[in-house]
């Protein structure tokens, strides 16, 4: 296996991290509003994602920072020809950052209700914007023989790019819920998760199956045995979780949604390749992860210095969770940050 | 304005801004990270209790960095894709690696330090700051890494086959001379950042006559981070700007608006450049200044900047090399003119930190208050120097900034970003400024929030 393969896996693997992680987070944040009523509530919400938040979210910042490193030409053309859709999600990325730091520091209703707007919309839109991006990143897009983007921000909207987009949400907020429920110890906050949860999983599932079809229809992604087996797969894992859920078990449902958000991730990316950025215009346009990439001299050097951080950064992230492995209750609210 | 002008502001605009919380995560960590070692150390309660009030403040800034760091990451591949296709070979890596070292660690245990006072043993929590500490500065050496290559680039050679650069030599980019002196530089300012920030929050309290002896702590501390950031800031900045006399004569030219090669320039306190003509309209001077700051002696010669220019075409072709020279020389004369108040009022901080001597001093803790700022004024000052110094260039000698911009995103996408984050940082920086005000007025007395217990808990 050739450097260009392995660090293409590595994307893939950190991307994997980000919707696994980023997903309960999305999902937790987005339902802020439906799951929890009263500000307790919507406190134990977010207490629950008061110290991993943040650990999360670096792994947006890793997998764009490896993108760069190991393929620069699809880091320049996929974010200058994102350039709107981009710009949208770090503005609402921002805003959810701020609101989970800053809603709970001033005692006053108004400003709290604002705040949890923000959450949830900066929680939502990045979760939507991920699944029309990876709607297009497996149909393609117009990419001239300059490797540069040949379209508009438009052509990033199609239908079946919103209907991955709400996908994506749907998912993220089924995974959310399980979140929630495994974290916190209310009964208010528990009934509402298991009235939700189920909407969110079917609603998600009747549009994944669309959008598997319109790829079938689309894209090139099945033509690759691999994607097929590793879709079919998540989709195990997606119904796995579900009875595990009806059955009274989030611990097992949440270990069925991530390995389903897992195995899919690996399944879209199994679809592209070797592309890394296909083009509609022209097969010969596409870029690859030999023609997208770094010198053999960098991609060696990132190699040994990813091999050695990340399963660290792993070991410590995995232990943040046992630290906090105890449930949230109404007791705990008055010495929590958030 | 064109799309060049306006990813240059925007780039600018979200770096200044993302710059007011960097040097005060840099430096307040390790304050806190010094602070806490002395609670454990004594086991005073009275540490601790400023321990979680610095820390809340940490805490506001430290997510205003974070807020505005996540655009620094994207915001190459937006606006400079043909930067990043140039050098992204070499500049990617240590990008990568700074998200991988210290992000990772930052985040994590910041988490476990804000929410594991009561969950982690105390060494263990201590530990967890200083973790915070040390990755804030790693990260710091990574980027400013990244930086240097820009400015001095090194260790690549440029492949004619994909017409890029490209690394050949990790050991070189690390050991980058400009790395150096820019990391000190960068390093003590943020120690001075800290120690004001915290001066001016210990006067205010001392002021108000809350906590006084606890403050009178939190002071002393801050004055020694505020003297020593302050000298060293200082003392590297001049060998610093000796080192870019060699490296980058044009910007440092630039900054002292020398227009003319002679020997023992004068230099200029105050001018008014006219580039048209190549030189000042206007200049009040100190004799001979300009070779002492350029060599650290008298009477040397020192280029100037229409010679250099003409240096410029010879090595280049045929280009404007002279960066903007009223921005690059007012830029620079804030960052000096910071920097001699600031270390005129640690002195002072230093003469009177007694508690009894302290306490009559009421103006100058006052004045104290408002020379919070003077550290942002001299980072700000600083950064712009360096960046709009290196104009035309995006990688010094290798490529300008025009031909590093996008060539397929439009100048209304780049306009409506602009302003959309000029918007959304502005509203972000109200509320900041505001929260910390409230929690400096609020002082220890154990604000948790929600109905927490009314009385002050002492751990």
């Amino acid at each position: 296996m050739d450097l260009n393969i392995l660090w293409f896996i590595l994307v893939s693997v950190l991307f994997v991290g980000y919707f696994f992680l980023e997903g309960f987070d999305y999902g937790a944040g987005a339902l802020l509003p439906i799951v929890g009523k009263t500000d307790n509530e919507r406190r134990l919400i977010i207490n629950s994602l008061g110290p991993i938040w943040d650990g999360n979210e670096v792994w947006l910042l890793t997998a764009g920072g490896a993108i760069f490193a190991a393929f620069p030409h699809w880091y320049a053309t996929l974010f200058s020809g994102f350039y709107l859709a981009l710009f949208l999600m770090l503005l609402f990325l921002i805003l959810r950052i701020a609101a989970i730091e800053f809603r709970s520091k001033h005692e006053s209703t108004v400003w709290r209700q604002r705040w949890d707007i923000g959450l949830t919309l900066g929680s939502a839109l990045p979760a939507f914007l991920w699944g029309v991006a990876v709607t297009n990143l497996v149909t393609g897009v117009p990419i001239g023989p300059d490797k540069q983007y040949a379209g508009t921000f438009w052509n990033l909207l199609g239908p079946w790019d919103i209907l991955g987009g709400l996908c994506f949400l749907a998912l993220f907020c089924y995974h959310g819920c399980l979140f929630i429920d495994l974290k916190t110890d209310n009964k208010a906050i528990k009934v509402r998760v298991k009235k939700y949860a189920p909407r969110f999983f079917f609603a998600m599932l009747i549009m994944l199956v669309i959008w598997l079809v319109c790829m079938f229809l689309l894209s090139d992604m099945f033509k690759s045995m691999i994607a097929l087996v590793l879709t079919l797969l998540a989709a195990v894992a997606l119904l796995f979780s579900i009875f595990s859920f009806m059955k009274g078990s989030s611990g097992k449902a949440f270990i069925g949604t991530g390995a389903g958000i897992a195995l899919f991730t690996f399944a879209v990316f199994a679809g592209m390749f070797p592309n890394v950025m296909i083009s509609t215009l022209d097969p010969a346009w596409s870029l690859t992860i030999y023609t997208a990439s770094s010198s053999a001299y960098t991609l060696k050097l990132m190699s040994i210095v990813a091999g050695c951080l990340v399963p660290v950064v792993l070991a410590y992230q995995i232990w943040t969770y046992w630290v906090f492995r105890k449930r949230l209750t109404e007791s705990d609210l008055g010495g929590l940050e958030y | 304005m064109d799309v060049l002008m306006l990813a240059r502001l925007q780039f600018a605009t979200t770096t200044v801004f993302h710059y007011f919380f960097v040097p005060l995560s840099i430096g307040l960590s390790l304050f806190l990270a010094v602070l806490q070692t002395r609670y454990l150390s004594t086991g005073d309660e009275g540490l601790k209790k400023l321990v979680k009030f610095l820390g809340k403040l940490f805490l506001i800034n430290f997510a205003m960095g974070v807020a505005t760091g996540i655009v620094q990451e994207f915001q190459f591949g937006m606006n400079w894709s043909e930067y990043s296709r140039y050098v992204g070979d070499i500049f990617g890596a240590p990008l990568a690696i700074e998200a991988l070292l210290a992000f990772f660690i930052e985040s994590t245990f910041l988490g476990l330090w804000v929410f594991g006072w009561e969950k982690l043993s105390k060494k263990l929590h201590l530990a967890c700051m200083w973790l915070v500490a040390i990755a804030t500065t790693i990260s710091a050496f990574w980027i400013l890494t990244a930086n240097s290559f820009m400015q001095n680039p090194v260790g690549y050679h440029l492949n004619e086959a994909t017409g890029r650069a490209e690394l050949t030599s990790f050991g070189e980019l690390l050991t980058n001379s400009h790395t150096a002196y820019q990391y000190a530089h960068v390093f003590s300012g943020a120690l001075a950042t800290v120690g004001f920030f915290v001066l001016g929050v210990s006067a205010y309290q001392i002021l108000k006559g809350r906590e006084k002896q606890l403050f009178n702590i939190a002071f002393k501390q801050a004055a020694i981070f505020a003297f020593i950031g302050t000298v060293a800031v200082a003392g590297i900045g001049h060998f610093q700007g000796m080192y870019l006399v060699q490296e980058q004569p044009m910007k440092m030219a630039v900054a002292d608006a020398h227009w003319n090669t002679s020997d023992n320039p004068d230099w200029a306190i105050i001018a008014f450049p006219d580039k048209a003509n190549g030189e000042n309209s206007f200049a009040l001077k100190v004799p001979g200044m300009l070779s002492f700051l350029s060599y650290s002696e008298f009477g040397r010669q020192v280029d100037g900047i229409n010679d250099i220019q003409k240096e410029m075409v010879a090595e280049y072709g045929v280009d404007d090399y002279v960066p903007n020279v009223w921005v690059t020389f007012y830029a620079f004369r804030v960052m000096l003119a910071g920097g001699a108040l600031m270390l005129l009022m640690s002195i002072l901080a230093l003469l009177w930190q007694r508690p009894e001597r302290l306490e009559t001093k009421h103006g100058y803790l006052k004045l104290l208050i408002p020379s919070m700022l003077l550290p942002y004024l001299a980072n700000t000052g600083g950064w712009l120097v360096a960046e709009v110094g290196r104009q035309p260039w995006i990688v010094y000698g290798l490529q300008t900034v025009s031909e590093g911009v996008s060539r397929v995103v439009p100048a209304p996408a780049v306009l409506l970003s602009l302003l959309g984050f000029i918007v959304i940082y502005s509203a972000l920086l109200v509320v900041a400024v505001r929260l910390i005000q409230k929690t400096c007025r609020e002082g220890l007395a154990d604000g948790t929030i929600e109905q927490g217990p009314a009385m002050a808990t002492a751990g």
